[in-house]
């Protein structure tokens, strides 16, 4: 490719090798980032989920407003959480990615666990109270397991949602692999490369961990048909 | 009934009830006792069960049957406490079951559905050891346990380890049965337990778990639906009418024979005396000797034989070992031992259902039902003595 007369190939092998470091830590970072909403998102879907199953009146209201978070744009969500937690220190910068990211999990990851916990098959919980299991272990024995290749699938659609949207906190310049797309666009002249490396690795990312959480669901329910989930 | 080579059931096995297996049950102390119990479920104003007592005895196989809605599965539901009563006392194995906590209640009371209910997560293991986890008896005498449930319910140890998806509709069921009995309860509660199988399937499933129940001397109470399986299994049958209304507990044979009323009748259907003919065993009635001779009889004995009771043939027997028989068109001047006798191609024993001697007797052409026992000859049974127990 000729740009004012300097010649440049598409994808420079050289800039990569010279930058593999670099790659490295933005790629921690990704991960940090994603492992930490997911992870957080999690717990606190697991709260909200655990009180909508005991109070089925707030599940509605619930749903609806996680899917209201979930339909703002995750720039505008950053916009609005910005200025309620401070971008000054990377540690404010951070909380404002990871709320505007935990927020993105809630619809997926709450309605999943309702939705499988609701599922499980009615005979067999009731065969469970009948063979005098109280109801805490009904939940921990048989209805959460029960429940896993449903709760499994929501946590990897949030996971695959969040690693998208990683790539858009580097505009809070937090690092991660959006750090390569927006520093390559930056430059004077675009540098593809840089874009490349970004756009492929949290691609990557996403399948290897889409890959990656099917089959720990899978190692987890092997009683489960295969298909499900 | 014994056809020369194959044989068939009907109505013969373990179901027969001889008299003295219901009179006895009078003096067995009650197992279950529940004593105007009530359930009103809310949001309704008809009570699902208004006012029902009932006892069932210590080792008594009991089936509550009805139409829907009458109330037989809340009835069932109530004693383990899955549903509460509304009002009224139950009492098991002599507790007060509303009073100790539902768990520990449910602990001792296996509790078998029709939906199996097995859990689709935990192994064939798993599900038997069930409550013997929770109870939390050590690993070994679990072991020991699921192993004797596997035998016991005809279970092959290669499926301990599959998952109740792998198994058929049949072995799931039987896995539901030995999952209740694992912790060795005193009672159990079923709940149409065979409505999902096959009826080829629903029949085996019945009658062994009437050899089983025969074995193991549970209290049972049996929910369903179908008046034959009601009758077939029970030793004791309760009829429900909407709203909990017992309309009859009784011995199959008593509500066969007097219905209390019109709806017991209507609900029994028709071919009420055949029914009650299948659940009579023949050996509870008086057997002819009918026309039989001594191999070593003179033709002139036999022929008196024939003409006594009005037939053309007769039997020959070797003391108590019935040979065969002979028409009366074979005799032709030789002595019986000389005769080559016809073989006995249909015969009953004591232990199959007067049905089932009705069915020889209509079918054969000597029109009485011969009775051997092993290979001995008990007497017969003619067309008359078997009409004699159809009422009216």
């Amino acid at each position: 490719m000729m740009i004012l007369g300097q010649t440049t190939t598409l994808f420079d092998w050289s800039w990569v090798s010279r930058n593999l470091d670099n790659i490295w830590d933005r790629t921690v970072e990704h991960l940090t980032l994603t492992g930490v909403a997911i992870g957080f998102g999690l717990l606190f879907s697991v709260a909200l989920a655990s009180a909508a199953l005991k109070w089925p009146r707030i599940y509605e209201p619930l749903a609806s407003f996680s899917g209201v978070l979930y339909t703002i744009p995750s720039l505008a969500v950053f916009a609005l959480v910005a200025p309620l937690v401070g971008i000054g220190t990377p540690t404010e910068r951070f909380i404002t990615a990871e709320v505007a990211l935990i927020s993105y999990t809630f619809l997926i990851l709450i309605r999943n666990i309702v939705t499988g916990i609701r599922g499980v098959a009615v005979e067999t919980t009731e065969a469970a109270f009948g063979m005098g299991y109280r109801r805490s272990q009904v939940r921990r024995s048989i209805e959460v397991p029960l429940a896993l290749p449903v709760i499994m699938a929501g946590i990897r659609i949030a996971t695959v949602t969040v690693i998208g949207l990683v790539t858009v906190t580097s505009l809070l310049g937090l690092g991660g692999l959006g750090f390569f797309i927006l520093d390559g666009l930056r430059r004077s002249i675009i540098f593809p490369t840089e874009i490349i490396v970004g756009v492929v690795l949290s691609v990557a990312l996403a399948a290897i961990l889409d890959l990656a959480l099917l089959w720990l669901g899978r190692a987890v329910t092997p009683w489960a048909e295969k298909g499900i989930s | 009934m014994r056809f020369s080579g194959s044989s068939i059931g009907l109505g013969s096995g373990p179901n027969l009830k001889s008299a003295d297996v219901s009179d006895s049950r009078y003096v067995r102390p009650a197992m279950i006792r529940l004593d105007h119990v009530s359930k009103v479920f809310l949001g309704t104003s008809q009570p699902a069960v208004a006012d029902l007592s009932l006892e069932i005895g210590r080792g008594e196989f009991v089936t509550l049957v009805g139409p829907s809605g009458c109330g037989k599965t809340t009835t069932l539901k109530m004693i383990n406490r899955i549903i509460e009563p509304t009002s009224g006392s139950i009492e098991v194995a002599g507790r007060d079951a509303l009073s100790v906590p539902p768990h520990e209640l449910r602990r001792s009371i296996g509790y078998v559905i029709q939906q199996v209910g097995l859990f689709p997560h935990r192994t064939v293991f798993q599900n038997i050891a069930t409550v013997p986890s929770l109870m939390e008896w050590d690993p070994g005498r679990i072991e020991e346990r699921v192993a004797e449930l596997t035998e016991l319910m005809g279970l092959g140890t290669e499926l301990l380890e599959r998952y109740p998806s792998e198994l058929s509709g049949g072995q799931q069921q039987r896995v539901g049965v030995a999952r209740a009995l694992a912790a060795d309860p005193p009672v159990l509660l079923m709940d149409e337990p065979f409505g999902a199988v096959d009826p080829i399937v629903r029949s085996r499933l019945q009658e062994e778990f009437l050899r089983l129940q025969q074995q193991l001397g549970k209290t049972v109470l049996f929910v369903t639906h179908d008046i034959d399986e009601a009758m077939y299994l029970g030793q004791r049958v309760a009829i429900l009418n909407l709203g909990g209304v017992v309309e009859q507990y009784g011995t199959p044979i008593e509500i066969l024979s007097n219905p209390a009323n019109e709806f017991v009748e209507e609900f029994l259907g028709g071919e009420r005396g055949l029914k009650r003919l299948a659940l009579m065993p023949i050996g509870d009635s008086e057997l002819v000797r009918g026309p039989v001779v001594e191999r070593s009889a003179s033709l002139a004995e036999a022929t008196a034989v024939m003409d006594a009771h009005h037939v053309d043939w007769f039997g020959v027997l070797d003391g108590d070992q019935l040979l065969g028989w002979v028409d009366r068109s074979d005799l032709d001047g030789r002595s019986i031992r000389d005769l080559d006798l016809r073989p006995i191609e249909m015969s009953v024993s004591s232990s199959d259902s007067m049905r089932v001697a009705l069915d020889v007797v209509v079918t054969g052409h000597t029109r009485h039902a011969l009775v051997v026992d092993d290979g001995f000859y008990k007497g017969m049974l003619d067309v008359e003595s078997i009409a004699g127990e159809i009422p009216e």
